[in-house]
């Protein structure tokens, strides 16, 4: 038996309402937040990035799975935001965690899928025995280019889970992944914002990948839709996962809990997993979760969960996805955001 | 902050590392090698919890070099729940709204980098303590 036994979430303090963003590009907010059902996104702080956010997550999941950082054998960060081209991001986390040195890291990138990615690795390494716990994170600060529509949506935030054997409070039941090479978005070395080519957005990306996941994993383990109780799909905005579960023969009640775009943003590496620690906050013992990302470029990962009785006690210890999304937030203005993500140019 | 020096304060600057004398159980931060009080040689090492009260703080409005663009900041000593106080930044918070006495937590960030293609120093700042 192999599956989660800690997690926990960093998400940024500061936000940005589409109406602020739409007003500096005179684009029409309204149409925006119903075309995209999505109001405001994360900002992060001038000091937050991938491996800050990465840090803050990992502490609340040590705290929920009580564990020594030392049983740790490894920790993964998917990220497409990591600080640097070349230095890694997983050693300056586990440096903070104190696992070092007795750890393998990796810093993983596959676009809004990186996060699942490592949970995928980590998962299969405990379960194969070589180590007794491991740590994978999706953390991500990602930047759309000034006034282009993924401006409305790239945001900030990390969700971190902590895989064993023993103590857990989500069973893996199962895995399926889903991979082509497909051309809908990228960033090349050196670039600063990302190019996306707008025909292969939506359908032969996003759909045809949760789509191809989600039946793999359907007919793999015999289940139908109304099994689950609950779904998370990856959310570039609010309005693919919605579309792509009614598809699929799933409802709101099943989603509801882990649709977090409408008042994040996309959060890439960390949307989906963000979403899936959302549900872990409010999920009853014994049921079924079907979480499945998505990446550009292009590939879902799909897993099948199953909570335990042990979620209960341990999910009080560390602070809650939706506490964090709800208080203490903080509005910034444009010029205050363009100056927070680096969009201003000064001098050298 | 030069490159070696940032690498060698890594255990307290990343994860507050300190150390507790095995003698009269003073906790020094950063570690030390000797005591202060009593002299002695021989430590354990803890890492501090992280909480703690603000017993007094400054804001910097004039800037040092490399930190002009975050001003007006505040920087404040912490008494932390081992009783040691604790110097650092307070981000996160409108500095005119911080009050002596306040509860605080530390939080990992960036600290400064040696320009936009120089290393990124990481270290424990302070922020407000809001459960998160
Ligand atoms: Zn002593």
């Amino acid at each position: 038996m192999v599956g989660i036994i800690g997690y926990g979430t960093q998400i940024p303090r500061y936000r940005i309402k589409v109406e602020e963003i739409a007003k500096v590009w005179g684009a029409d907010a309204e149409t925006l937040k119903r075309g995209l059902n999505l109001n405001e996104k994360s900002v992060p702080a001038p000091d937050e990035d991938c491996a800050t956010l990465s840090v803050g997550a990992a502490r609340n999941a040590l705290v929920r799975a009580g564990i020594d950082p030392a049983l740790i054998g490894a920790v993964y960060v998917g990220s497409e935001s990591h600080p640097y081209a070349v230095k890694p991001t997983g050693t300056i986390v586990s440096e903070a965690l104190g696992i070092c040195p007795h750890v393998h890291t990796a810093d993983l990138e596959f676009a809004c899928k990186a996060g699942t990615e490592g949970m995928f690795i980590a998962l299969y390494l405990v379960k194969s025995g070589v180590m007794t716990c491991a740590l994978a994170i999706g953390a991500d600060t990602s930047q759309g280019a000034p006034g282009d529509a993924l401006e409305y949506s790239a945001s900030a935030g990390a969700a971190a889970f902590i895989m064993g054997r023993e103590n857990i409070i989500a069973e893996l039941l199962d895995t399926h992944c889903y991979m082509t090479d497909t051309p809908d978005f990228w960033r090349r070395e050196n670039a600063h914002y990302p190019e996306h080519s707008g025909r292969f957005t939506g359908e032969p990306a996003y759909k045809k990948h949760v789509f191809g996941a989600v039946n793999a994993i359907l007919d793999k383990t015999g289940m139908k839709p109304e099994d689950f109780d609950y779904l998370i799909f990856h959310q570039p905005n609010g309005k693919f996962p919605v579309q792509a579960a009614r598809q699929l023969g799933f409802t709101e009640a099943q989603y509801h809990y882990g649709l977090l775009t409408p008042v994040l943003g996309n959060t890439y590496s960390a949307s989906s997993p963000l979403g899936f620690a959302a549900t872990l906050d409010e999920a009853d013992p014994d049921q079924l979760i079907l979480l499945v990302s998505y990446g550009s470029g292009a590939g879902s990962d799909a897993f099948v969960f199953r909570t335990t009785e042990r979620l209960l006690k341990n999910r009080d210890l560390a602070p809650k996805v939706r506490k964090q999304l709800d208080e203490h937030r903080k509005y910034l203005e444009y010029g205050v955001y363009a100056k927070f993500r680096g969009k201003i140019l000064k001098p050298e | 902050m030069n490159i070696p020096r940032h690498w060698r304060e890594t255990p307290e600057r990343y994860r507050l590392e300190a150390a507790k004398c095995r003698k009269c159980g003073k906790i020094a931060f950063p570690a030390r090698l000797i005591c202060p009080d009593c002299g002695h040689k021989e430590f354990e090492k803890i890492n501090l919890s992280g909480k703690g009260k603000l017993l007094t703080y400054t804001i910097i409005r004039t800037a040092p070099e490399g930190f002009e663009d975050i001003a007006p900041y505040a920087v404040g000593i912490v008494e932390m729940e081992e009783g040691v106080s604790v110097m650092g930044q307070v981000t996160d918070c409108d500095p005119e709204e911080l009050k002596t006495g306040d509860t605080l937590v530390t939080k990992f960030r960036r600290m400064s980098e040696e320009g936009k293609t120089g290393l990124i120093m990481y270290s424990y700042k302070f922020v407000p303590d809001i459960g998160v």
